[in-house]
């Protein structure tokens, strides 16, 4: 019997750490949310700087999986450094043009999360959701 | 003669798959708001992967501390890239095995456990923190 030939295709997300940044924390929340919960059998992740500290196999991370970067901030960290270790993303996001974009305000906090800092979670994971499916579907 | 500093600079690694990541950022959060509040700063990881010139300045100019999530340590090496050498360098699995009964769960949201373990885990980096800032440990 010849062995079925199965390629299963994932989206991978590179989410910008933030760790200085309140949208930073948001942008790790969502992403999470994604890979856990919206689109847990269709997306992979990596830490940001293993493109550094890792070896062949993360810096080719972008290489392998059509990636999509999420950063808090215009420095777009995320989106930069995949470009320049990896390859280019799909697609990328920034949080505070996402919010921007719902008229909601910026988060204020880097842990312990009120009520509209989670709406926002909800908000950017939802988008990000939707582009992986725009990425899935070509 | 040893230099005296102002302030430390704490980077955690950014993991976002285990809890050890979500403890080693949370560690530093204590750090810089309950333990040593203005004296332990800290900035976003990629920052200096992307050689941000303020992030550069930042870790340049003070004296680092690392906190990694897993053993591929993100952190000291993202230090290490731009040529500076951290004056501690630590693993959140060394503080653990301190504390076993604080086993970390979650990572967005740490359980109990992970939340006093980077809390102890703060209050056993602050005599760190004080030392390198009277310049008592050569960085």
């Amino acid at each position: 019997m010849k062995p079925i030939n199965i390629q299963v295709m994932k989206v991978g997300i590179v989410s910008c750490s933030g760790e200085e940044l309140p949208e930073g924390t948001i942008s790790r929340f969502a992403c999470r949310k994604v890979l856990d919960d919206l689109r847990q059998t269709d997306t992979v992740t990596i830490c940001l700087p293993l493109f550094i500290a890792g070896g062949q196999e993360e810096r080719d991370f972008a290489k392998t999986y059509p990636t999509i970067t999420v950063d808090g901030c215009e420095k777009r960290c995320a989106q930069i450094s995949t470009e320049r270790l990896s390859a280019k993303p799909k697609k990328s996001l920034v949080i505070s043009e996402i919010l921007q974009r719902h008229g909601i305000k910026p988060p204020a906090n880097l842990r312990n999360l009120t009520t509209d800092e989670n709406t926002a979670v909800r908000v950017v994971a939802e988008e990000l959701a939707k582009a992986v499916d725009e990425v899935l579907e070509g | 003669m040893s230099r005296k500093f102002e302030k430390v600079v704490a980077m955690a690694c950014s993991g976002i798959g285990k809890p050890y990541g979500a403890v080693a950022r949370e560690t530093v959060y204590e750090l810089t708001e309950r333990v040593r509040p203005g004296k332990v700063v800290t900035t976003c990881l990629p920052l200096l992967v992307m050689e941000d010139p303020e992030a550069r300045q930042l870790v340049t100019n003070n004296p680092v501390i690392t906190i990694d999530g897993c053993p591929k340590s993100c952190a000291l090496k993202s230090v290490e890239a731009l040529g500076i050498k951290a004056a501690k360098a630590y693993e959140v699995i060394r503080f653990f095995k301190a504390h076993k009964d604080l086993k970390p769960e979650g990572i967005t949201e740490l359980n109990e456990g992970g939340k006093k373990l980077a809390a102890v885990s703060a209050d056993e980096l602050a005599q760190d923190v004080d030392e390198l800032i009277a310049g008592e440990v050569k960085s």
